[in-house]
């Protein structure tokens, strides 16, 4: 066993120990969010560091939120079937966007702009379908007494933190396995020069849908994850542009070429925006979103790398290169 | 029968000539866009918030300083166009030679900083001008007088941009520097100065439609919403860069969204709109004109 891998070993294990020690509920509150978020962020990189840069993700995570609630409400259908469903509809509607999008070789601004339609679709049929959804008051699952495995809702956060704690993990193992298999090369030389990889025998379209596929389902799991969570949706909270670009920013924030950046960006953007929030206070609203976009833009133009991948990069080139 | 079939034909008559209308404004804001895009190859995300700035800035001069709407409208003009101007020199040049990635996601900061200042500096009331212009009736056929109005003056300012780029020298060098940004730095265009004219040009434009979206909407900081994802729509539909694509593309999706808002809600329109825009993806996915390679 390397350093590297007990240090991931032991951060693991205190993480999992952390609710039993450090019983704040507010504190936990923050962690459950920043666990979640967290998720929703890796998923996006997984495609977003290939140079897919996909503003659509608002649209996949407001599928799974709503899809799992809807039919709770409406069927009576258990979250545990709900979500495996949220996660089909959202990658049936990945493909379908993303099909014609790779087949006629749509890249960049015009691919940003496709996917940034899709959160805006998503966003106005949930409005417009006001009579099911509740459209922009926003929508709560209904509640079972007490805590209940079947329901998939809970009353204490220790619970909801060990269940966001587990899928983060899984998020990072599957960036791990992409980060590792041929399907990472594949994207790379992709991202590259799309023809040169085409005419090496990659199978561009093939390629970039499976990354699309994998990405879409996760975030639409962190959708209903939050759902679950939060037990109540908006709109806004969670589809839409504004969810598609928090979820940019913080991936960008904390880095989009190294595999815990997008947490570390979880971490500074909802740290931020609640110490913001905080000190700001109820009196000034709005002036903890301006900072936090200021901060935002800042960051773009002097950090593009990110702040976890700006520091690797310091070290990489100062010398003492690990991995 | 025979008389519901009579109404509905009005009723139809009626949504198309207001798609129409609708499409001028929104013919308006694509090609602002699409300026942009051609000549400096930027995607501005925050466009339609650039809009909102103005919708405001119409609000403050005509009800806070009591101005007339005509004389407002040049003053929020000339606000915005400074504006995008800003834009260009405080956040796009440092990006210049940057992925252009990093250009799109800072104008999406950007967003979210003009929505939470109108949010700090003007509150989050739905405010409007308090002028109600009268409807025009004809034919039993209703339309707003604040549409009309729209509609000619984003064609009159669509046909002065058009007059600026073929006739001034400064439109001839735009024009050229959108076909090749490279050659025309070799001969002697100074193209920072085209940019930054080009970034104010694209901003007088989004001042006009904050003129003419005020008197039919009320302004609030997340308006931009409401208009910005369509207007992105139509720039790709057409053909980012691409002005007549634009054009076209902006009546296709005004009678979209006006004849599906005529059988069921607006948002209804809107969502069919964004069904016929994916369907274009597959058939016509680098723009309507655009030519098969």
């Amino acid at each position: 066993m390397n350093p590297r891998q007990a240090a991931w070993i032991v951060g693991l294990v205190a993480l999992i120990a952390l609710p039993f020690v450090y019983r704040d509920p507010y504190h936990l509150h923050i962690l459950v969010l920043i666990l979640i978020w967290s998720f929703a962020y890796t998923s996006w990189s997984i495609m977003g560091r290939f140079g897919l840069v996909s503003l659509g993700h608002g649209g996949f995570m407001g599928v799974g939120a709503y899809v799992t609630a809807l039919l709770w409400n409406h069927l009576g259908v258990s979250p545990w079937i709900g979500i495996p469903v949220s996660m089909l509809a959202a990658g049936v509607l990945a493909l379908v966007v993303a099909y014609p999008c790779f087949r006629f070789r749509i890249t960049g601004h015009y691919f940003v702009l496709v996917t940034l339609a899709l959160s805006g679709i998503v966003l106005q049929v949930i409005t417009a379908t006001r009579d099911y959804t509740g459209g922009s008051l926003g929508y709560t699952p209904n509640r079972t007494k007490g805590s209940q495995w079947l329901a998939l809702q809970f009353d204490d956060k220790i619970t909801w933190y060990l269940i966001a704690l587990f899928v983060w993990v899984m998020g990072l193992l599957v960036w791990r396995w992409v980060d590792r298999s041929m399907s990472r090369y594949a994207m790379e030389a992709i991202s590259d020069d799309e023809d040169a990889a085409a005419a090496a025998g990659v199978n561009v379209t093939a390629e970039k849908l499976k990354i699309t596929l994998i990405s879409a389902l996760m975030t639409a799991l962190a959708g209903a994850l939050y759902c679950q969570y939060q037990m109540f949706i908006t709109p806004d909270t969670v589809s839409g542009i504004s969810v598609s670009l928090q979820m940019v920013f913080a991936v960008i924030v904390g880095g989009l070429y190294v595999s815990l950046g997008p947490t570390i960006g979880a971490v500074i953007t909802i740290m931020l925006a609640e110490i913001l929030r905080i000190g700001f206070g109820t009196k000034a609203v709005g002036w903890d979103n301006l900072v936090y976009g200021v901060l935002l833009v800042l960051f773009i133009v002097f950090l593009p790398r990110g702040i976890l991948g700006s520091l690797l990069n310091l070290r990489r080139r100062v010398g003492w290169t690990s991995s | 029968m025979e008389s519901f079939l009579e109404i509905f034909d009005i009723y139809l008559v009626e949504a198309m000539i207001n798609g129409i209308l609708l499409g001028g404004v929104l013919a308006l804001l694509a090609l602002g866009l699409n300026l942009i895009f051609g000549v400096i190859d930027v995607t501005w995300i925050c466009y339609a918030e650039l809009v909102m700035i103005g919708m405001y800035g119409m609000y403050y001069l005509v009800q806070y300083y009591g101005l007339s709407y005509y004389l407002s409208a040049p003053l929020a003009i000339l606000l915005v166009a400074a504006l995008g101007a800003l834009l260009h020199y405080l956040v796009i040049e440092p990006l210049l030679s940057g992925p252009p990635i990093n250009q799109l996601l800072a104008t999406g900061g950007v967003l979210f900083v003009l929505q939470s200042f109108a949010t700090v500096a003007f509150g989050i009331d739905f405010r409007n001008l308090g002028i109600r212009l009268p409807v025009l009736q004809f034919a039993e056929m209703h339309f707003s007088y604040s549409r009309l109005l729209s509609f000619g003056a984003a064609a009159a300012g669509m046909t002065v941009v058009y007059f600026f780029m073929k006739r001034t020298y400064i439109g001839t060098a735009i024009r050229a520097i959108a076909q090749d940004r490279q050659i025309m730095a070799l001969m002697g265009v100074d193209t920072r100065r085209i940019y930054l004219i080009t970034s104010a040009l694209g901003g007088a434009l989004a001042g006009l439609a904050a003129c003419l979206l005020v008197l039919q909407y009320d302004v609030h900081p997340f308006v931009g919403l409401s208009f910005g994802p369509i207007t992105f729509l139509i720039c790709v539909l057409g053909g980012l860069g691409n002005f007549v694509g634009g054009f076209v593309a902006a009546f296709l999706f005004a009678e979209i969204i006006s004849l599906g808002g005529l059988f069921s809600d607006l948002e209804w329109g809107y969502v069919l709109a964004f069904a016929f825009f994916i369907v274009m993806m597959f058939i016509r996915p680098a723009g309507l004109f655009a030519r098969r390679s």
